[in-house]
């Protein structure tokens, strides 16, 4: 078994509106000097070896981001 | 409308209605179907079988919690595969809400749904403005008619690449736009079509206005009567 963890971002030119309320919550708690938020989804996956690269990037680009709106990217990590 | 209602001429059009885990305006749907003399046809997200109806609606609501995205796990329920090659064969299709979600997550319509920007539910009457009446769910309306239909949704900002935009901009595939955009949608559209005009996804809900009984007006009606007269032309 591996870990595989895919964080999805929305795309640079897709506003985040949600990232915006975080970023403008901050100063409101006294954080100063963060110039800007995105909020993204990570996920976590437990895959058997035999699951390869390109079967993993077809589960990121067709179910948990929507290449229309998100980019995402996937790695392998120790467990 | 009420005039118009009673010219409904496809008396005995089977329009089936999709219920998916979570989905809440499937009954108003059929019920709209229905006040145009039509026949609603219920369809089961698990099942892959269109029971022979002439077209095919996706209704409001939060299909299987709206988890992941919004649409994103109804997109792969047994019955859509079934919707999408029926809407490659030519078959009307209408997504209203979460169902237009749904129509854009099966790449069935370009663009996506994202969170409102004023991030606020909205719930409230809009005013839409019709763009395209050359598609099978609009042709009863006026170019430029203006109707009252509700909205209520979380995740209402239409996005897309400004190249799909100006894309639906030139080819005048825009179906409604809002008057006074609500959640922040891109050049305020409402409503598009997919190049053909049969496959059409709003945000608003027509089947919440078709008797000023219960809702601001019966505009929503127009929808429906238009895929009647879709049907008997075809």
């Amino acid at each position: 078994m591996a870990r595989v963890v895919v964080d999805v971002m929305p795309k640079p030119e897709i506003l985040d509106p949600q990232g915006q309320a975080v970023a403008n919550a901050l100063p409101r708690l006294g954080f100063t000097g963060v110039a800007e938020v995105r909020q993204g989804k990570r996920f976590e996956l437990e895959v058997d070896d035999s699951v390869d690269d390109a079967t993993l990037a077809r589960i990121a680009d067709g179910l948990l981001a929507n290449p229309v709106i998100e980019q995402w990217t996937v790695r392998r990590v120790d467990a | 409308m009420s005039e118009l209602a009673s010219e409904s001429s496809a008396q005995g059009a089977r329009i089936g209605v999709v219920t998916f885990p979570g989905s809440l305006d499937d009954s108003d749907t059929a019920r709209a179907v229905g006040l145009v003399d039509a026949e609603p046809v219920g369809l089961w997200h698990g099942d892959a079988d269109l029971r022979g109806v002439d077209a095919v609606i996706l209704p409001g609501g939060f299909s299987y919690g709206d988890y992941l995205r919004a649409g994103a796990i109804a997109r792969f329920a047994p019955v859509m595969g079934e919707v999408v090659a029926a809407a490659r064969r030519g078959m009307p299709v209408l997504g209203i809400c979460n169902g237009f979600q749904v129509l854009c997550e099966a790449g069935l319509l370009p663009g996506a749904l994202t969170r409102n920007e004023s991030l606020h539910f909205v719930c409230r009457d809009e005013w839409l403005r019709v763009e395209h009446t050359a598609t099978a769910w609009t042709s009863r309306f006026g170019d430029g008619a203006e109707i009252l239909v509700p909205i209520k949704h979380m995740d209402g900002c239409y996005v897309a690449d400004q190249s799909t935009v100006d894309e639906l901009n030139g080819e005048g595939r825009v179906v409604f736009r809002y008057l006074d955009n609500p959640n922040g949608s891109r050049a305020d559209i409402a409503g598009i079509t997919d190049p053909t005009g049969r496959v059409v996804g709003l945000m608003p809900h027509p089947e919440h206005a078709t008797d000023a009984l219960t809702g601001p007006s019966d505009d929503g009606l127009g929808m429906f009567l238009s895929v009647l007269d879709h049907l008997v032309a075809a």
